[in-house]
């Protein structure tokens, strides 16, 4: 059977995938540019809008990172602010569960529910550094190993307070005077290791019940807690073998928790470049490769695998001869991407191998090992590439990052977007109101049992 | 207008209405009152009238008749929306009014307080502002299990939340302030995006939290959202007189008034709450009044005076009060839509013919409407001086 295909907007965030440096670019703060993505993406059918987020401005060598964009906003405020200029979009967000409290987090997210009639997304990240901790009154509490037990425990302890209005408790009668009809609505009681709370939760049952969950952990549990709790997952995984080893992997692990294949969603990000030709595209990708990797960018990232100042090293050169400072990372922080280095050793040995081998430099090899463009070509390829891999079950769809703010998006929502319906494979109008009937998650009032 | 030809205006919305049977009005819409229509209407009508700002009431716990915690009963509003979301659900949909979401400080957290409210900002173009709202309750305190509020709220415990509330505004001005107004430079020539000398660690310490900083939002349009609270008695007026730029007051006459707009150099401004039950006639307004309370089972009370009469009555208070020093009134409405109507379309222009109203807006931001200056940066550095 043809499977149907989900796409999601992200806006693009603080990173160098970003381009701030084009003429096109626009503001990377003001709601205008959140407006205008929205729009575009709501334009487009797509399934939801997604923000990311981090609580701390990141810093390499112990300044502020200034190479990238810097700066975003609130992601509940930006969110219910959309839910003015959209009608069906989804609205997804990323939130802490680490530096946050469940009470107040499942009321914003109820609000946001009801505020956007039915449309809220969370994707919960967990974070345990005491860097980011320092803008917190905890501080850094959290121990690494334990972000996993917080995130579950905090979900599971929000779903709770979600579940602790049902619907019908606003019975809102002014013939007899009834308001509620059980004097009980919200009522709560929790202790697990984390939280030790009870009471009265304060937002009735919103139109979703709970808001659709996401997830974006690689590791083995991070695996296990979206297998477990989410309704999709944020995956890297975009091309064909590692995209099906992934969809494979997370799929396999549903049955344990009584959850069928179709209950978690696997929504690689990708990126794009479109061209009028598929050469075309490639001359587009290739400038912009060189937009998003600056010499002094390129430095900037070896630096985060050689733990090591490399300022001195010209990035038109050679790979450095010194080898990274194995341990702890000290030269980035605020990054999630210093975990995905594995062995820096090793991979710092891969790389030389690669930029003797190719005659690279040290910006041409890190365009070359952190690529990041999924599709590249005319739009006919692109839509055929992007089929191609959720028939194949290498993803569910794709959560597609524009490289420009706010109308990075226009090109595709114009041309990929309808060769994908004329295939038959994505919604030439909205048939739902929610984002759970966007993506085909059942109401969880009205889930089977399992 | 200026303030020196009339009292600012507010309306402060909350469910259906002040009054706890409010919900039971025939123009009532108990049913809506979690939907975005609802407010937007609300929020509407209010700017429809050109009035200054409109607040929205909320709290980390579910309503109840008695001071002490929830109760059972079931035929008052109970549950409510997190404002500062609303606030924000509105501002693209209006473009002059004020919006002024409430939120606690005791259990949250300021870095998150500050970004929302830059956020709503930056959602309003410079229309943002901030209820801060401390509490005391004891079954608040559960809802976050990190601290015990007794059932018994002494003196020291009062200080001590408002020592906390004052610190929190103070370490959230200072995020507000962590980015100077041109820290984005976008600068090709050298690739960096911002000066990050012009991003500061507020680096703010105290006996209640200590917060590095900077803010991840860039300064909100206004610099700094005025910041408001609501004050009856001494610890919240040293609070409100140290770490706010509007106060909002509940005297119950002319004299009271005075006495109280005399207690604060502006700022902050000094506001007067009011809650308001108007009709064509004195007599109609007390009859619905008692209709109300005897829905509810007991006389209203409320912590600010309660007027009943027609809208010329209440602008003849407003401009006494208003003469008196109260530089502006927050008025709450006893039921809505009837009340606040009753405002917008009958105190309003009552106001306008004696030429104590505005018949536009003047401003394009909250701060512009409330005659508030920009504030300066405390972080930025004199030209040429670095």
């Amino acid at each position: 059977m043809t499977k149907q295909i989900h796409l999601a907007a992200h806006f693009p965030g603080v990173n160098n995938t970003t381009v701030w440096s084009d003429p096109r670019s626009g503001s990377q703060i003001e709601f205008a540019s959140f407006e205008r993505l929205a729009r575009t993406a709501e334009r487009a059918k797509f399934d939801f809008f997604f923000l990311a987020e981090g609580l701390r401005l990141r810093e390499q060598n112990g300044l502020i990172y200034d190479l990238d964009v810097v700066g975003r906003p609130d992601t509940f405020t930006v969110l219910a602010a959309l839910a003015a200029v959209t009608d069906r979009l989804g609205l997804t967000g990323t939130i802490n569960s680490t530096f946050n409290e469940p009470y107040e987090v499942a009321r914003q997210f109820a609000s946001l529910d009801h505020l956007s009639g039915g449309r809220a997304g969370w994707n919960v990240v967990t974070s345990w550094d005491a860097f980011t901790g320092e803008n917190f009154r905890r501080g850094g509490f959290l121990r690494q190993e334990d972000r996993y037990l917080r995130a579950e425990l905090f979900l599971r302890t929000a779903w709770e307070l979600f579940d602790s209005w049902r619907e019908g408790d606003v019975a809102a009668d002014k013939e007899s005077g009834v308001f509620l009809s059980r004097p009980d609505a919200g009522a709560f009681a929790h202790r697990d290791e984390h939280f030790d709370i009870a009471g009265r939760f304060n937002v009735p049952r919103a139109p979703q019940g709970r808001p659709v969950i996401l997830q974006a952990g690689d590791s083995d549990k991070g695996r296990e807690f979206a297998a477990a709790t989410a309704d999709a997952i944020f995956s890297r995984h975009g091309t064909l073998e590692a995209g099906q080893a992934f969809y494979a992997d997370v799929k396999r692990r549903l049955p344990r928790y009584g959850r069928t294949k179709d209950e978690l969603l696997v929504l690689p990000a990708a990126t794009f470049v479109l061209g009028d030709t598929d050469a075309d595209a490639q001359e587009r990708a290739r400038v912009i490769r060189h937009q998003q990797v600056s010499g002094q960018t390129a430095i900037r990232h070896l630096e985060q695998l050689w733990n090591r100042d490399l300022s001195a090293y010209d990035p038109d050169g050679p790979l450095p001869d010194v080898d990274p400072i194995v341990g702890e990372n000290t030269i980035a922080k605020g990054r999630a991407s210093t975990r995905m280095f594995g062995d820096p050793l090793e991979t710092a040995r891969r790389w030389r191998e690669l930029a003797e081998a190719k005659r690279l430099s040290i910006r041409e090899l890190v365009i070359e090992v952190t690529t990041r463009q999924t599709f590249i070509g005319a739009p006919a390829t692109v839509a055929e590439s992007i089929d191609d891999l959720v028939q194949r079950d290498a993803s569910d769809g794709f959560i597609l990052v524009p490289h420009l703010v706010p109308d990075g998006l226009d090109e595709f929502a114009d041309t990929v977007v309808p060769l994908l319906q004329e295939r038959g494979v994505f919604r030439a109008d909205y048939t739902g109101a929610t984002l759970r009937e966007h993506l085909g998650l059942a109401h969880p009032d009205r889930r089977p049992a399992a | 207008m200026t303030s020196g030809r009339g009292p600012h205006l507010a309306v402060a919305l909350d469910g259906a209405g002040w009054h706890p049977a409010a919900w039971r009005e025939p123009d009532a819409r108990p049913a809506e009152l979690f939907t975005a229509g609802y407010w937007a209407d609300l929020v509407r009508e209010a700017e429809a009238a050109t009035l200054d700002f409109v607040t929205i009431e909320d709290a980390l716990g579910v309503q109840a008749a008695r001071a002490d915690g929830p109760d059972e009963r079931v035929d008052q509003v109970r549950g409510r929306l997190d404002a500062v979301l609303i606030a924000a659900r509105v501002a693209p949909l209006t473009r002059h009014i004020g919006l002024v979401p409430t939120a606690t400080v005791t259990h949250t957290e300021p870095f998150h307080i500050a970004k929302a409210i830059a956020t709503l900002d930056f959602a309003s173009t410079g229309r943002a502002g901030w209820r801060v709202q401390v509490s005391g309750r004891p079954h608040e305190a559960k809802h976050f299990g990190r601290r015990e509020i007794p059932d018994r709220i002494g003196p020291d415990l009062v200080t001590d939340l408002f020592d906390e509330a004052t610190d929190y505004v103070e370490v959230v001005r200072r995020l507000w302030d962590s980015w100077e107004d041109d820290a984005e430079i976008r600068d090709a020539a050298t690739g960096r995006f911002v000066d990050r000398d012009k991003l500061h660690y507020v680096d703010f310490e105290s006996g209640w939290f200590r917060i590095r900083g900077p803010s991840i939002v860039p300064r909100p349009p206004q610099g700094q959202p005025p910041v408001t609270a609501l004050a009856h008695t001494e610890v919240p007026y040293r609070f409100a007189a140290g770490a706010t730029d509007l106060v909002y007051t509940t005297p119950s006459d002319v004299d009271s008034a005075a006495l109280v707009a005399r207690r604060f150099d502006a700022p902050p401004l000094v506001f007067a709450d009011l809650v308001v039950f108007l009709d064509g006639t004195p007599s109609r307004a007390t009859d619905r009044k008692k209709r109300l309370d005897a829905w509810d089972g007991a006389p209203y009370a409320s912590d600010a005076a309660v007027f009943t009469g027609t809208p010329a009555q209440l602008a003849d208070v407003l401009l006494d009060w208003h003469a008196a020093g109260i530089a502006g009134f927050r008025l709450r409405p006893g039921a809505i839509p009837h009340d606040l109507t009753a405002i917008t379309r009958g105190l309003v222009p009552e106001l306008r013919r004696r030429g104590a109203f505005r018949r536009e807006y003047e401003a394009t931001t909250l701060r512009g409407l409330l005659g508030l200056p920009r504030p300066a940066n405390r972080y930025s550095t004199v030209e040429g001086a670095r």
